[in-house]
């Protein structure tokens, strides 16, 4: 199966879940998720029921996974969805209703570590981090990986439609600062990256904004506001496709995705560099099969399991071996890869809980206007 | 009717059930909710309950304020919308034969059962750029053209779509669509119950039909038109799924603010204190309608 193929066969999360997650649609059945079917179940030699409860994005896992470790490892794993890290937050903020392995994004592993809510990882029960790439073994936002494994990785940029652009928008200046493409740009609505990435655009680090910082891009983004069509939900792809917009703030997953559907669309990250995020597994406090969640977390991150996750959900991996046993076409695209010299000016955002109040703030601000 | 003051066995025996329903699930959560508005962010999953009035003076600084306004004024076009479109189509069902009668109280409330979620993008999909609005209106446009060459006049320039979603037309659109409904459905149930004699007998005494529209017709309907007022004007101010889908850049209303505060910001006392101040301000309304009513009940 070549890339495209498969590229058409899998929808990713961010495609579906996220655009509805404004409307608060919960398909997670958390009551039911505690002692469901725990008597019938066997026990395994670990001494736990042969359960396990993930918490996870929707279409992102490979489409067989979860039936090929139950056959591997026997344990039935129950998979319920979230469309949004604040609606992961929120489910477990007021205590662990059962869940055994979540996805959090970057910051949220942080926010989730501030806030004591994340069990440290046994790494002799995972051997299979070795087959992680050097770069995602030890990050900012986790050192040491002391909570976290790493699953996917992703950085904004310009998603574009190739025939109505004069040339490749590889500065933040198109959607930022200029009457260019007026009225057919679409942005992020999330104030953090928004303001993260206005601070890049301005030569910053996205870590390093002041209050002085934030009062000048506020009134760029007013200025900039008569060009903009929309901010959008995380949808700016289905935007792009429609043709509702031209160009578009979005992820590079998103992007590479449209991309086989329609010849005409581009994808670049500016050349002032971008933000990364990246998603992680983890295990919350008070799962209730620690270790059938090491032992899923070490399976996921297996090479042959690696590879059919991403031919599904098609993010670019951290895992290494999993890469290796991936069509060029993928290993090889630009979009989902970007080049080493691009990637070196991106940055994580880290968890900031004095400014994301401001953001909000300051963007409400903006809207306003 | 009996009353319950004369009846108390028989009332404490029904009333336990949705009473103790109401205490638990509704009454307890806004506690908490309402105790969270004089909190303050403690940690990333904790909230201290202070006593501070901080979130309740950043909640009526002007920049609030003016999205709360801009919220009302939305609000308040849209339940105009759906009155002078919505008193029509009640006075219709109202006069139509028998037979018709279910059938179109049906195609009221049909869309009624769909999921609000579904109907918005079933209405972003009609009048995207190149969404069928704009196809239709493009094919009518062509039309035209090829009929001005055809008696020899210059064609028409080429057509360029209508921007009909993210703006504040749309988001006023999705709203009239959406809370039609709550309005036909009020002023049908007091158009039913109206005496068809009475718009008879001021015809035949001389009253045109707009006189006898404003000065029979509308009074006796005046019930169901507050109620239909009400129960649009309350849920529409609390919009935050048309607003996000189908606006524009300026199109936030405080029902998006105070969502954001809940999620993103994870300022939950802040949303908290905003939530409260759109209920306060919903029991004023209520509050003033029930003193109306009071009143006209008081002069008869």
């Amino acid at each position: 199966m070549d890339f495209k193929t498969f590229l058409h066969a899998g929808s990713n999360r961010r495609a579906m879940l996220k655009g509805m997650g404004v409307a608060a649609v919960g398909f997670s059945l958390t009551g039911a998720l505690a002692g469901c079917g725990e008597k019938e179940a066997a026990k395994l030699a670990n001494g736990e029921a042969a359960k396990l409860n993930f918490y996870n994005w929707d279409t992102y896992i490979g489409e067989t996974t979860l039936e090929d470790y139950k056959d591997s490892a026997g344990v039935d794993v129950n998979m319920t969805l979230f469309a949004s890290n604040d609606e992961l937050f929120a489910k477990l903020r007021a205590g662990n209703p059962g869940y055994d392995v979540i996805v959090p994004s970057n910051d949220f592993v942080e926010r989730m570590a501030a806030a004591d809510m994340l069990v440290e990882i046994d790494k002799a029960q995972i051997p299979n981090f070795k087959n992680i790439a050097p770069e995602y073994q030890d990050v900012p936002y986790d050192p040491a990986r002391k909570y976290s494994m790493p699953y996917t990785w992703l950085a904004l940029g310009i998603g574009y439609r190739k025939s109505k652009v004069k040339s490749v928008p590889d500065s933040w200046k198109v959607l930022f600062d200029s009457d260019e493409y007026k009225g057919r740009i679409a942005v992020l609505s999330e104030a953090g990256d928004m303001f993260r990435l206005y601070g890049k655009y301005l030569g910053k680090s996205v870590n390093g904004l002041t209050d002085a910082d934030l009062k000048m891009i506020e009134a760029m983004m007013i200025k900039q506001k008569p060009n903009i069509k929309s901010f959008h939900e995380d949808n700016g792809q289905d935007l792009l496709l429609k043709g509702e917009v031209d160009l578009v703030l979005e992820y590079n997953g998103d992007i590479a995705q449209i991309m086989s559907e329609d010849p005409d669309i581009g994808f670049a990250i500016p050349k002032e560099g971008s933000q990364l995020n990246s998603d992680n597994l983890c295990i919350p406090k008070g799962a209730p099969h620690p270790k059938n969640a090491h032992a899923f977390i070490n399976y996921l991150l297996d090479a042959e399991a690696g590879k059919k996750i991403t031919e599904t959900i098609l993010y670019p991996t951290p895992n290494a071996a999993a890469k290796a046993l991936m069509p060029d076409d993928y290993k090889n695209n630009p979009v989902i890869f970007p080049p080493a010299s691009v990637l070196a000016k991106c940055e994580y955002a880290k968890f900031n809980p004095e400014l994301q109040p401001k953001y909000e703030e300051a963007f409400t601000r903006v809207r306003a206007a | 009717m009996q009353d319950w003051e004369s009846q108390k066995k028989p009332f404490a025996a029904v009333a336990t059930a949705p009473v103790f329903w109401l205490a638990l699930f509704f009454i307890a959560p806004m506690t908490i909710v309402w105790l969270y508005s004089f909190g303050q962010n403690a940690g990333p999953a904790d909230i201290d309950i202070s006593g501070t009035l901080d979130n309740y003076k950043r909640a009526t600084e002007w920049l609030y304020l003016s999205i709360f306004l801009k919220s009302l004024a939305v609000a308040a076009l849209t339940t105009l919308i759906c009155l002078i479109v919505g008193f029509p189509v009640a006075m219709a069902i109202t006069f139509a034969a028998p037979k018709w009668r279910p059938w179109l109280l049906l195609g009221i409330m049909l869309p009624f059962w769909t999921n609000l979620l579904i109907r918005t993008y079933a209405l972003m999909a009609l009048m995207g750029t190149n969404g069928y609005m704009n196809k239709g209106l493009g094919g009518l446009w062509e039309g035209a053209s090829w009929l001005r060459t055809l008696v020899g006049m210059q064609p028409l320039e080429a057509w360029t779509p209508v921007q009909l979603l993210y703006n504040n037309f749309a988001v006023v659109f999705g709203l009239v669509y959406v809370h039609l409904p709550f309005m036909v459905l009020p002023l049908y149930s007091a158009l039913d119950r109206l005496d068809k004699s009475l718009i008879e007998a001021s015809l035949d005494l001389g009253a045109g039909h707009f006189k006898t529209f404003m000065q029979v017709v509308v009074p006796l309907a005046a019930p169901g038109i507050v109620a239909g007022v009400m129960i649009t004007l309350i849920p529409a101010l609390g919009a935050y799924l048309t607003p996000d889908l189908m606006g524009g850049t300026d199109s936030q209303m405080i029902a998006n603010v105070i969502e954001r505060q809940f999620k993103r910001a994870n300022d939950w006392p802040f949303g908290a204190a905003l939530s409260f101040l759109l209920i306060y301000a919903m029991f004023i309304l209520i509050a003033l309608q029930s003193m109306r009513s009071n009143k006209v009940k008081e002069a008869r």
